[in-house]
């Protein structure tokens, strides 16, 4: 007589965003509900998933998302730990497990810093800032919290599709860069359209008392770009392409000041 | 007063554009923009020629400057650059560092 040791199956669910797949497998029903509501749109069918993470639930400590975030490359493995999680990752295998509490904030932040990661050797990455399309092209408006990024948002017509109003994607494709819609929500709340487009030009936010783009030099350009990438490890050689691909970027894609009063007319200028 | 020695750190990312050098630190991301004179110095930094000889042979050359005022801004750009580990700073020639040349 053979015996089958009771075991948990794990749900894997895939979270597909700027066309690279994650799959999360979890054991925990909930947790999954949780993840398939927060990335609506984001939830991909595919069984080809690129990176596969495995999800370990722990009871909350009193550390927090406000705890420090450290990124590092360890024996050939990411690290990544913050007060509210703890994640590996290994690149030669594509397989990584994360250990947190049933909270979306840490996946919120592991997916952000995994995709930074891959999209730093691929030339593109992930910048704060909000992203839309209009007419076939993509618009990105860059700042810091509370240069307007919700608000340029929540004034785009109804013809334009949002892809994001907090940290946008970008992605390299040859002599070109493409905006995709991500999850990441910010003040708005609501996650973006699940679709991408050619980037047109890349504005700087800047409120004023009227609507202009203004021209800015290269230098400015790069080093302001640079301020709001989102890149967290401290790992010399990542640092250097990240430099390098926003100089490329710089010299591939406009980069302008926008200076706006939150008024709809600013979207009259965004050509 | 001794030969400072100047090179290039292998930690930066660098890159000239619109005419000005752009470097940042790959260890604690500090970005610096470099105006034509430091530009220059910047470039000259080969760790084998004397930072003197290079302000001698290249900036006062190059540049409508007076001497004794480029030494001065030439040890406070090297200072504060070797502080973020952009530079490397020796009375020795820095002979093992070869930096490779800056993509234009």
């Amino acid at each position: 007589m053979t015996t089958t040791l009771p075991t948990i199956a794990r749900e894997a669910v895939s979270i597909e965003i700027g066309g690279m797949a994650i799959s999360l497998r979890t054991q925990d029903p909930s947790f999954h509900r949780l993840i398939e509501n927060r990335y609506t749109g984001f939830v991909g069918t595919s069984p080809d998933s690129r990176l596969k993470f495995d999800i370990d639930l722990r009871e909350p400590s009193e550390s927090s998302v406000d705890d420090d975030l450290e990124v590092k490359m360890e024996h050939g493995e990411w690290l990544l730990k913050r007060g509210d999680f703890r994640a590996s990752w290994n690149p030669e295998t594509s397989r990584g497990r994360i250990r947190q509490s049933c909270n979306p904030y840490a996946i919120d932040c592991v997916l952000r810093i995994v995709h930074s990661l891959v999209l730093a050797r691929q030339g593109g990455f992930l910048v704060h800032a909000a992203s839309a399309i209009r007419g076939g092209k993509a618009f990105l408006f860059s700042g810091v919290s509370g240069a307007g990024k919700t608000t340029i948002s929540r004034l785009a017509p109804p013809d334009a599709t949002l892809l994001t109003d907090e940290i946008s994607y970008v992605r390299r494709e040859g002599n070109r860069y493409i905006a995709c819609g991500t999850p990441f929500a910010g003040e708005l709340a609501r996650v973006g359209e699940n679709c991408s487009a050619p980037l047109s030009a890349f504005f700087l936010l800047e409120k004023g008392l009227q609507n202009r783009i203004e021209p800015i030099g290269p230098s400015e350009a790069i080093q302001r770009l640079l301020r709001n990438i989102l890149f967290f490890a401290h790992d010399p050689e990542l640092v250097k392409l990240v430099f390098q691909s926003a100089c490329e970027f710089a010299s591939l894609v406009p980069i302008h000041r926008l200076v706006f009063v939150p008024d709809q007319r600013v979207w009259d200028i965004i050509r | 007063m001794a030969e400072r020695y100047i090179a290039r750190s292998k930690a930066i990312a660098a890159r000239m554009v619109g005419g000005e050098m752009m470097v940042m630190s790959a260890v604690d991301s500090t970005f610096f923009t470099l105006n034509e004179v430091a530009s220059a110095i910047w470039q000259a930094a080969d760790g084998r020629t004397p930072l003197a000889e290079i302000v001698a042979g290249k900036v006062c050359q190059e540049f409508d400057v007076d001497p004794e005022q480029a030494q001065r801004g030439a040890n406070r750009f090297v200072d504060e650059l070797s502080q973020h580990g952009i530079l490397l700073v020796s009375d020795q020639p820095l002979i093992d560092s070869s930096p490779s040349p800056e993509r234009p």
